[in-house]
């Protein structure tokens, strides 16, 4: 966890963008330490990306004001642009040129950096220093686009939705790779909308939802201030006579009681507690389960309990 | 510089890119020689033509073809009478002897090749036989090189390709970048803007003498076509000429999004100089209130350029006109290009 002596390294306030009749971003207030990972977490259309893309300095806002390492946009591009590393959501970087090629078309804009050698080692493509990045799968594109990210050696690593559409193994793969950079001191700020890798690799996490933060701490506060550590949920059959929301919150040691169709979600702050006294209140009123899964509270039911919507919205 | 200079590494990525693409390749440098290869071969000037006639077999038909054949631009051949009606008919031979006394010559003298068929077969056979002329005479046969047509193609073919790969080059490359994010990814960068642009501009230098030599070198050198004005003039042309499009490409791409979009454009832009600005055939050929408007179409100021300097050996100076034009077009493209130029 940062501690209270960290400087700055990002501060934006009232930060406001609008595109047409949309307000991608509507007043945001943000402080990302030196040397913490921070991520933006939230559904498609939260407003991540444009947030992101302000602070790049690839969006202007319509208003608001934004500080990166002490530098402002409008002010020192160039000297700013040196320090940053940035790898954005999709993006082809090239078809016919090899992986080695296009970490040295980017290493030819920094001033300093790292060797090419040092950057393919730290992604792990060593091997497909020589191959067209056409032939390249979905995880090692994304690893070639955070080594053009880290070839200039950044202070601060800008990543949005790295690991979106990568199978677990290559997620995993990525997580190395940023959680290596910032061992070595480096800022991160990341977009996700999966609440595991926010969960893994966050220091702190601003949840954002149209185009606001609605709720910023690190993933553990985030989560206890449910009021509960665990998730009972369970689905009831088809037909059956359910019972009240009133009466399942009455229930011991139930926090919060959420009801989608047959669907059931208890937010309990014991587990072995709480399921006895709801098994007992089903089988009085005759009712038949088709599912029971109870879990570790995350940032998903957060998210949920803050929303009434989940994070990914497919 | 050098190595790890950043318009270095962004030029070599352009061509990577470029050459690693065999239909680029194909487009650039094969189309344009199959294309002279062709056209050259369908328009090639032939040789006069041998007078073929036919000698109705009979006494002394033998020795009236001997003296056809010998004649020089006649081919006589004996035929049963049928056959040679035939031939005759079917416009194979274009007359027929029948020896005799007198000689009969059968033709149709409706058609000019039959005329010219009397005279020659009559000329060849009475100065055989004695006839003195009583007037000297000398020829003088002349193979105008420069006049043909694979003469007035080549410049043209030259000029096209210049379009063609300025436009493509610069315009499509630069939409792709747009389209893939890629162009958004390189601004998030420290390069700077003008060495982005500056890359596509050496790239398509020094692709242009590869390209325009293989074509002019293949036209001199298949062709015999001439190279009558200076080497230096030609490549000031080309470079004008190549900048020109560079810079109707770069705007043509300057707001595009996808390459539909701007496959589209270029194609409506260019479709009209294929056809107005005389590429195949002279644009003399479209009706005079249109001169004035084909003129200031930049093609047709470069191919009026080029083929001056190529075929007629002008001065840079005297095709002042039609180079300005082309540098006004490229000035005010790139100028415009420039200012409405979406960069993310």
């Amino acid at each position: 966890m940062p501690n209270a002596t960290n400087t700055i390294a990002i501060h934006c306030r009232a930060l406001i963008k609008r595109y047409k009749e949309v307000v991608a971003v509507a007043g945001l207030d943000l402080d990302v330490l030196a040397g913490e990972c921070f991520g933006l977490l939230g559904p498609n259309g939260a407003g991540k990306t444009t947030t992101v893309e302000m602070l790049e300095g690839l969006v202007t806002p319509d208003a608001g004001e934004i500080e990166l390492l002490g530098m402002r946009w409008n002010q020192d591009e160039h000297a700013l642009r040196q320090r940053l590393g940035v790898a954005l959501q999709e993006t082809k970087l090239a078809d016919r040129l090899t992986v080695a090629e296009v970490i040295r078309l980017f290493h030819s804009f920094y001033r300093l950096g790292r060797t090419v050698e040092e950057v393919l080692d730290v992604v792990e493509l060593g091997e497909k220093r020589d191959a067209w990045v056409e032939k390249l799968s979905g995880g090692q594109r994304q690893r070639l686009a955070i080594a053009c990210a880290l070839v200039g050696d950044p202070d601060v690593l800008f990543l949005d939705e790295p690991t979106t559409g990568l199978d677990p193994q290559s997620r995993r793969q990525l997580w190395d790779v940023v959680a290596t950079f910032k061992r070595g001191g480096g800022t991160v700020v990341l977009t996700t909308h999966y609440m595991e890798e926010a969960e893994r690799l966050c220091d702190r996490v601003a949840v954002m939802d149209h185009g606001k933060v609605i709720a910023l701490g690190t993933p553990r506060q985030l989560v206890a201030s449910l009021g509960a550590e665990e998730v009972v949920e369970f689905t009831l059959k088809e037909g059956s006579a359910p019972p009240s929301e009133a009466v399942l919150a009455a229930l011991p040691d139930v926090r919060a009681v959420r009801r989608d169709g047959t669907r059931y979600t208890l937010t309990v702050s014991e587990v072995h507690r709480a399921v006895p006294g709801l098994l007992a209140e089903l089988q009085r009123g005759g009712v038949e389960m088709t599912a029971l899964v109870t879990h570790h509270a995350t940032l998903e039911d957060l998210f949920l309990s803050l929303t009434g919507r989940h994070l990914r919205d497919e | 510089m050098g190595g790890s200079s950043p318009l270095w590494q962004l030029t070599l990525a352009r061509f990577r890119e470029q050459l690693r693409q065999p239909e680029v390749l194909f487009w650039v440098f094969a189309f344009p020689l199959l294309l002279a290869v062709a056209l050259g071969l369908a328009f090639r000037n032939r040789p006069p033509e041998v007078i073929r006639v036919a000698v109705e077999a009979g006494r002394g038909a033998d020795s009236v073809a001997a003296i056809l054949n010998g004649a020089g631009g006649l081919h006589a051949a004996v035929s049963p009478p049928a056959r040679a009606a035939e031939q005759l008919r079917k416009g194979s031979v274009t007359l027929v002897v029948v020896p005799g006394e007198p000689l009969v010559y059968r033709f149709d003298s409706t058609r000019s090749e039959s005329r010219l068929a009397r005279l020659a077969t009559d000329d060849a056979l009475q100065r055989a036989l004695g006839r003195r002329d009583v007037r000297a005479v000398a020829e003088q046969k002349v193979m105008a090189r420069g006049s043909r047509y694979i003469d007035f193609l080549i410049p043209g073919l030259l000029g096209l390709n210049l379009m063609g790969t300025g436009m493509w080059g610069m315009g499509y490359a630069v939409v792709e970048a747009r389209k893939r994010k890629l162009m958004k990814r390189l601004l998030a960068s420290p390069m700077r803007r003008s060495q982005y642009l500056l890359s596509f501009i050496v790239a398509r230098l020094v692709m242009l003498g590869p390209e325009v030599v293989l074509l002019l070198g293949f036209g001199m050198l298949a062709f015999g076509v001439p190279m009558r004005g200076s080497v230096v003039s030609v490549a000031v042309l080309v470079l004008i000429g190549a900048m020109c499009f560079a810079g109707l490409g770069l705007l043509t791409a300057s707001r595009a999004r996808t390459t539909e979009m701007v496959s589209g454009l270029m194609n409506l832009i260019m479709m009209p100089m294929w056809i107005l600005s005389g590429v195949f055939f002279s644009s003399a050929n479209f009706p005079a209130a249109m001169q004035p408007l084909i003129k200031v179409l930049p093609l047709t100021a470069l191919n009026d350029a080029l083929r001056a300097v190529i075929l007629d050996g002008a001065s840079l100076a005297a095709v002042a006109l039609p180079a300005a034009i082309c540098v006004a077009w490229g000035a005010v493209s790139f100028a415009v290009a420039l200012k409405i130029f979406r960069w993310l």
